[in-house]
């Protein structure tokens, strides 16, 4: 079973976000993930990021394809909707249900499997169309619910279990969302809660696709000597290229403090990040600049994580479709419907 | 069909050359004058330069199927010369463009030959050679409007209805007009003894094809959201809808707009956006042919299995495979009745003409949300993109639609635990919640093994509730979707009874008239949606002769009817034809009278 309810207990001392929900209000059903699974650290984070931002849950849709990060979405936010759909096509159904509602807040969550083989082409669509939606990519490197073979995440020479080194060039995500122009890039670590959730809060905010590559290990089939994508190797490889900070609404906006360089971007829902690139030469505001400043570290061994680029002044989708400000769902049939008068008068077109 | 208002003309020409609007013009002036026409364009899967056709059928008495003979070949493209003549019939006429040679070897002596030299009269009158090529259609629409007994105000009306508001092309289209007109005239023929003569009979009648009418049905059903990938013949059902929407759903004061039209990347993520839509409470659709329906069967299993309606426009083409994009055929039967792996069921309605493309595309969104489900509208490149005769649509302003059983959050309010999958009501269909309501309401989709609490489950009794409960929900589609259309002999069941399907409807019923002019009493029915209405089985059982018409080379119909109803499949008999044309009358009549021995006259 994937779902198992957990007991409704409450502490007396539960710290409580604006809406009045603690923390659990924001958990869903119990994972059956394997014990140590870097996806387990990616919903906790996501729980940690949707109360502090004192989500509406009503207002969430969750959304995924097939595989055992795709199964996450069951383990979290349990009193939204959640839709578990077909291996790699989480991108369009989420394209359809943002299109006829476009007051959801829609968290797609999906593994390297799901979105860089079977579904690289919906995507990259998703970007191009840019719907407004969270794009976690819970990366390990392997098919974990068929059982470790590599994916199309697998670094040149990473080794399987079985020994067997990776030979073919690897799809990075990151990467290939800049060259596609994403509007918001960034990649993270499951076991990095810190550098995740401010990451996770600034992609709900933001007006777009947020893509976040999350490195999430498969304790059961990747994790070992010799595989990139284990906890041990990316955290000796891990290089934050850009700090975020996720300032609030409430907050006021304190630029300039301590003596690094800070860039802020305004978010669509008035929130900000905060942002400090590491290195001098890197403007994370910049799609040039990020995609040169990745590939470097690449060509370094490095993992370059961190909110690596954001545009808030690109068009979504509903600005590329023109759609009225209601929710198309909400519209009432009359505004739909032409009438029977219409109906006589187009009659004549076809005489 | 050899008389006054009773004859067929067929056009050939090289596509791309801009005949399209002289076979339109020619069609509409027929129709004003009031006598019933209908127009099958027979075109190439290609963008210029290779034959293309057009047939016009002219019937006072109203049959609209493809003309089993041609009286008068148009032949303006020298390559096909010697296919147009063969097509006349014996006793009819061709008419050549006569600036190119008739090969002396294609001479018939039981038809009547004439030429115009089109071509030369257009070179010496036009300058510019796109003129020469455009105008040349217009002349020899000249030349039939002589030979034919068109009414020449008429065509003047439409010709300034078209180029009205650009004086210098009207004019232009003028002089080709009268110059085919006054060519015509002097050879001395006009009009041939096969002609039209003004009616009374198109007064109520509208000429539209079958993608514009699947379109306005979508506006008129209130869909908000098409999602499609460009594919012949289906490509102009969202084109039309897209108009609509620009004319019908433009908020006046922000000029946004009231609707989404998403051209997605391939089939699969135009399905995926069209379940995504419907799950999130939108009216949503899509248009596709048979290639597009392979690509989407994963999807429609996933929406059939967890309850999310979707409407699906299938214009089919033929098959399989690219096969002939630009040919008719009904082969997608089987794989859009059982589509998607696993054990599935899906509710499908086929119209005949436009007129019920329209009604029943109304009808699949009210299906489709009262069983939360996907239903299929199986449409054909004949009725997609033909323009057919048919009665003017009307519309019903106390319509409302269907939204099944939806609750909203007063509604889940009155109830303890919401459970999507329960069936309380005993007809197979669960109540949903949209996304949105959140609390009790929230539920989680997924395609793995789901019980009625919609919980993940591996238990098997668990998994049967919940399919069988969708096993009885598709049964029960069988009375509320279009019952079939009986068209009886008499009151008593006839000896023969003619099972038919979609856009065969015309020709069957000419047929079935043709045979009972013979003596040869025929019942026609024509089935309407799958599963299949009581009346099928009742319709089955009372004729002793049963033959099942449709155009597609394995009797997918037949077969669904054996499968279905339990009926052996040698009861009925298979009358098959699929090489792309729509149906004749005449191909029907000579099946069935080939059955020959057992059939009573
Ligand atoms: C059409 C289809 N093909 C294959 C599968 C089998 N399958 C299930 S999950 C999966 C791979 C999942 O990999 P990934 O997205 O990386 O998720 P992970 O389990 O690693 O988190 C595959 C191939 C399927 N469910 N559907
Ligand atoms: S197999 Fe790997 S990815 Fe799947 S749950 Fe186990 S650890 Fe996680
Ligand atoms: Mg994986």
């Amino acid at each position: 079973m994937t779902s198992i309810a957990k007991p409704p207990v409450r502490h007396p001392s539960a710290r409580l976000n604006g809406l009045g929900l603690a923390l659990r209000d924001y958990e869903g059903a119990m994972s059956t993930l394997c014990a140590g699974c870097g996806h387990d650290s990616v919903t906790a984070a996501l729980v940690q990021a949707c109360w502090e931002l004192d989500l509406p849950p009503h207002r969430a849709a969750k959304m995924s394809g097939i595989g055992c990060s795709s199964k996450t979405t069951a383990y979290f936010l349990k009193q939204s909707h959640g839709f578990n759909s077909v291996h790699g096509r989480m991108p369009s159904v989420t394209s359809g249900a943002a299109a006829a509602n476009r007051g959801l807040i829609c968290i797609g969550i999906s593994g390297d499997g799901d979105s860089l083989s079977i579904g690289l082409g919906q995507l990259s669509h998703a970007i191009r169309r840019n719907v407004d939606m969270l794009y976690v990519l819970e990366n390990n490197g392997v098919y974990g619910l068929t059982k470790g073979q590599f994916s199309a995440s697998a670094d040149l020479g990473s080794r399987s279990k079985r020994g067997e080194a990776n030979e073919q060039a690897p799809i990075d995500p990151v990467l290939l969302a800049l060259a596609l122009g994403a509007t918001f890039v960034a990649r993270s670590f499951s076991g990095d809660k810190q550098q995740l959730v401010p990451i996770l809060k600034a992609g709900l905010a933001h007006k777009g696709l947020a893509l976040i590559d999350v490195i999430s290990p498969c304790v059961s089939f990747n994790d070992h000597e010799g595989s990139t994508k284990s906890y041990a190797f990316t955290r000796a490889h891990e290089v934050e290229a850009v700090h975020a900070d996720f300032i609030p609404l409430r907050h006021a906006i304190t630029v300039g403090e301590g003596s690094e360089p800070v860039q802020v971007v305004q978010l669509h829902d008035g929130s900000s990040v905060r942002l400090r690139p590491t290195a001098d030469d890197y403007d994370p505001t910049d799609r040039d600049s990020a995609y040169a400043h990745v590939r470097g570290c690449q060509a370094r061994g490095e993992i370059a994580t961190g909110l690596l680029f954001v545009d808030e002044t690109g068009k979504d989708m509903h600005d590329f479709l023109h759609t009225v400000e209601t929710p198309l769902i909400d519209l009432p049939y009359e505004q739909l419907c032409p009438g029977a008068a219409a109906m006589d008068d187009l009659m004549s077109r076809y005489r | 069909m050899n008389g006054r208002n009773d004859f067929a003309v067929r056009i050939g020409t090289v596509n791309g050359t801009g005949s399209a609007s002289a076979n339109g013009l020619l069609m509409q002036a027929i129709f004003r004058m009031g006598v019933p026409v209908s127009g099958k364009n027979i075109f190439p899967s290609n963008i210029q330069g290779l034959p293309t056709w057009y047939e016009i059928r002219v019937s006072g008495a109203g049959w609209t199927a493809r003309p089993s003979a041609i009286d008068l070949v148009v032949a303006l493209n020298p390559a096909t010369h010697a296919q147009d003549v063969a097509l006349v019939r014996p006793g009819g006429v061709l008419l050549y463009d006569s600036t190119w040679p008739l090969d002396a070897a294609l001479h018939r002596d039981d038809i009547t030959i004439l030429g115009i030299p089109f071509g030369q009269l257009c070179v010496q009158a036009f300058e510019r050679d796109r003129d020469r090529t455009l105008l040349r259609n217009i002349c020899y629409a000249g030349a039939l409007a002589a030979l034919l007994d068109l009414e020449l105000g008429v065509i003047e009306t439409l010709l300034t209805e078209t180029y009205g508001k650009k004086p210098h092309l009207l004019a232009a289209n003028h002089t080709a007009m009268q110059m085919g007109y006054d060519a015509a005239q002097r050879l001395g023929v006009c009009p041939l003894p096969f002609h039209v003569a003004r009616m009374d009979r198109t007064g109520d009648a509208i000429l539209i094809d079958g993608n514009t009418a699947c379109a306005l049905g979508a506006l008129y059903a209130g869909a908000t959201v098409g999602a499609w990938y460009p594919i012949t013949p289906a490509t102009s059902l969202m084109e039309a809808f897209k108009s609509f929407c620009e004319r019908y759903r433009i908020d006046p004061v922000t000029k946004r707009h009231r609707y989404a039209i998403l051209q997605a990347e391939d089939e699969l993520a135009a399905a995926g956006i069209v379940i995504g839509a419907g799950w999130a409470g939108a009216r949503a659709f899509t248009n596709t042919s048979g290639p597009g329906i392979s690509l989407m069967q994963e999807f429609i299993g996933l929406a059939y299995y967890t309850d999310i309606p979707a409407v699906f426009f299938d214009v089919q083409r033929c098959g399989p495979a690219t096969g002939m994009p630009t040919r008719t055929q009904q082969a997608d039967l089987l794989s859009l009745a059982y589509a998607s792996h696993g054990d599935t069921k899906h509710i499908v309605l086929f119209p005949a003409d436009p007129r019920e493309c329209f009604e029943l595309a109304v009808q699949a969104f009210d299906l489709a949300e009262r069983f939360q489900t996907p239903v299929f509208v199986a449409s054909d490149l004949d009725i997609g993109m033909n323009d057919w005769m048919v009665p003017r649509f009307t519309w019903d302003d106390s319509y409302r639609p269907d939204r099944g059983k939806v609750l909203d959050a007063e509604a889940l309010e009155r109830i303890q635990k919401f459970s999507r999958y329960r069936d309380a009501d005993g007809d197979g269909i669960a109540a949903r919640t949209l996304p949105g309501l959140g609390g009790k309401g929230a539920y989680f989709v997924r395609g793995s093994g789901h019980d009625q609490h919609a919980g993940y489950t591996e238990d098997a009794a668990a998994y049967q509730e919940v399919v069988d409960r969708l096993a009885r929900k598709i049964a029960g589609a069988a009375t509320a979707a279009p019952a079939p259309v009986l068209t009886a002999h008499g009151p008593a069941p006839a000896e023969i009874g003619l099972i038919t399907i979609g856009g065969c409807d015309e020709a069957v019923r000419e047929a079935a008239a043709m045979l009972d002019a013979q003596g040869h009493a025929v019942d026609v029915l024509r089935v309407r949606a799958f599963p299949f209405h009581a009346d099928v089985q009742r319709f089955i059982d009372s004729h002793d002769t049963v033959c099942v018409v449709e155009q597609n080379r394995d009797a997918q119909l037949r077969a669904l009817l054996a499968v279905e109803l339990g009926v052996p499949r040698d009861r009925m008999h298979a009358i098959l034809d699929y090489g792309g044309l729509p149906l004749t009358a005449q191909v029907v009549v000579d099946a069935v009278l080939a059955l020959g021995a057992g059939v009573a006259a």
